[in-house]
């Protein structure tokens, strides 16, 4: 499959295109689910410590 | 019942669940299978070589930077007029989303137009108004950050955004008016896809409707992180309190 | 609200801060811009109007967040937004206080200025009549950011990110104005529309501004 795809003289371009691209998005994605993690655990860990209180989130 | 009981957090954090569940392997099948295709099967076009490919990240990008404004403009009139909180944390939740996509449909395009138009930027009519829709969202993300209060924080912001989208269309046509463009005409319209080579239509909508739904991921995941950081500062507030 | 007109005014004046500030800084940077590119005559009077535009928008910028600061920390906002006038007229009168102290004096010194960028003859009457026509609106928008960010306490870098934008069309509309006018073209196109920003934004955004504050007064 690699050696099918021919982009010619604009190589750097496409290539760079589609690079630029996913890097956004991998970084979008990565600070979403980090932040989403990280508040996850801290309200699993305040419901813990307020048993008494917890409700369905 | 309507879809107004999808106000109610418990209930949205269960449904978004299990929307989440389908949807993320639909959006990674979808995305891999459109950029794929894009990028590996399709011919290089007459004109443009291979930078055509470069249009299975540019168009879907661009769309949902605007689409995601629209959205945003949605969700505030709700909280505004039905004061629905979940409303306004997806509003919250859209704008990094959808300035990333303006900011990755202006690097595409800027990419593209390199080797195409001899230049990295223009100052373009649609070039222009994308960058100030780019600072339209960051000025709404700065207001988010600046407040404190929560629902002070998305009144202000709902405020901004109706305001904001005002002026954003003003600027459209202001732009447009100020400098004819390089940039060519919609390729995309529904009535017609005559523009578009078959070769390019099928993996581009696959590549649009595999955007669509990482929009639509993202902005649920994020929501729900925001419902999370809601509910762990009520909580926070509340141990401090006793 | 007249009286609330005459007291910021008078405000203004005492203060001296906001009333000088706005008219010094937009001579200053009508003289930094030729330092900056060259004293070339005739590359000055090309970028002359596009220049004393972005000057007259960045000083009206300078004093927004004044508008409703010092009435915010002694608390006299609260006695304006409880007093029995509308507070979207209270918005309107602050608004027209900072134009007649910041927008009406780079209006009448604009020729001064334009002057010094070259700007050739043609365009002085369009200069002063597009920023007489625009400058109102730069006011009724940032009274609006103002209203937005008076709670906060860094809200000076917030607020001009917040209004910069809205700016956009005013902008481009004022300086395509005293573009065309400068060169002998036809300028009824550009005034009209600058015209009707300001008018639309006259009309509607101080209950914007009013909604604003009214949430951040809660």
């Amino acid at each position: 499959m690699w050696a099918d795809i021919q982009l010619g003289k604009y190589e750097v371009t496409v290539l760079s295109a589609y690079a630029a691209c996913l890097v956004l998005i991998a970084a979008l994605i990565v600070f979403t689910l980090v932040k989403g993690r990280r508040v996850r655990r801290e309200l699993d860990e305040v419901e813990a410590r307020q048993g008494r209180n917890r409700r369905e989130t | 019942m309507s879809i107004w009981k999808y106000a109610n957090p418990v209930l949205f954090m269960k449904t978004s669940g299990g929307i989440l569940r389908v949807l993320v392997p639909v959006t990674a099948v979808l995305m891999v299978t459109g950029l794929m295709w894009g990028f590996f099967f399709t011919p290089p076009e007459m004109k443009q070589g291979s930078t055509v490919k470069i249009i299975f990240l540019h168009v879907p990008t661009a769309m949902l930077g605007i689409n995601a404004w629209l959205m945003m403009l949605v969700a505030s009139l709700i909280w505004l007029i039905r004061r629905h909180h979940v409303s306004a944390l997806a509003a919250k939740a859209a704008a990094p989303v959808g300035a990333t996509m303006t900011l990755a449909a202006l690097i595409t395009g800027a990419i593209w137009g390199e080797p195409m138009w001899g230049t990295w930027w223009a100052w373009d009519p649609r070039l222009t108004s994308f960058l100030i829709l780019f600072l339209f969202y960051l000025g709404y993300m700065a207001l988010w950050e600046a407040i404190d209060d929560p629902d002070t924080a998305a009144d202000l912001t709902s405020v901004l955004c109706l305001v904001g989208s005002v002026f954003a269309i003003l600027s459209r046509y202001a732009v447009n008016f100020w400098n004819q463009g390089l940039h060519q005409g919609p390729s995309l319209t529904i009535a017609q896809k005559q523009h578009v080579a078959d070769a390019y239509w099928y993996p581009l909508m696959i590549s649009i409707g595999g955007f669509l739904c990482f929009f639509v991921v993202m902005v649920l995941l994020r929501t729900r992180t925001e419902i999370r950081a809601r509910r762990l500062k009520a909580l926070l507030a509340r141990e401090r309190m006793a | 609200m007249i009286a609330l007109l005459a007291r910021d005014l008078k405000l203004a004046l005492r203060a001296g801060g906001g009333f000088g500030l706005g008219l010094a800084f937009f001579l200053i940077v009508i003289v930094l811009v030729p330092l900056g590119v060259g004293p070339e005559g005739a590359l000055l009077s090309r970028i002359a109007p596009g220049i004393l535009w972005v000057a007259a928008l960045l000083a009206c910028l300078l004093s927004l967040d004044r508008i409703f600061a010092l009435d915010y920390e002694d608390g006299s906002l609260d006695l304006l937004a409880t007093a029995p006038i509308p507070l979207e007229g209270v918005v309107t009168m602050k608004a027209l206080a900072h134009w007649l102290t910041t927008g009406l004096p780079l209006v009448l010194a604009s020729p001064v200025l334009g002057l010094l960028m070259n700007l050739p003859a043609a365009g002085y009457g369009w200069l002063v009549l597009s920023l007489a026509l625009g400058t109102p609106a730069l006011s009724v928008i940032g009274t609006f950011g103002a209203a937005l960010t008076v709670g906060l306490k860094r809200g000076g870098l917030l607020l001009s990110l917040l209004v910069l934008p809205l700016y956009v069309p005013t902008l481009i509309f004022g300086a395509e104005v005293v573009k065309r006018g400068a060169v002998g073209q036809a300028v009824e196109t550009p005034l009209l529309l600058m015209a009707g920003i300001t008018a639309g934004a006259a009309a509607l955004l101080p209950f914007a501004s009013a909604g604003a504050l009214r949430i951040n007064l809660r």
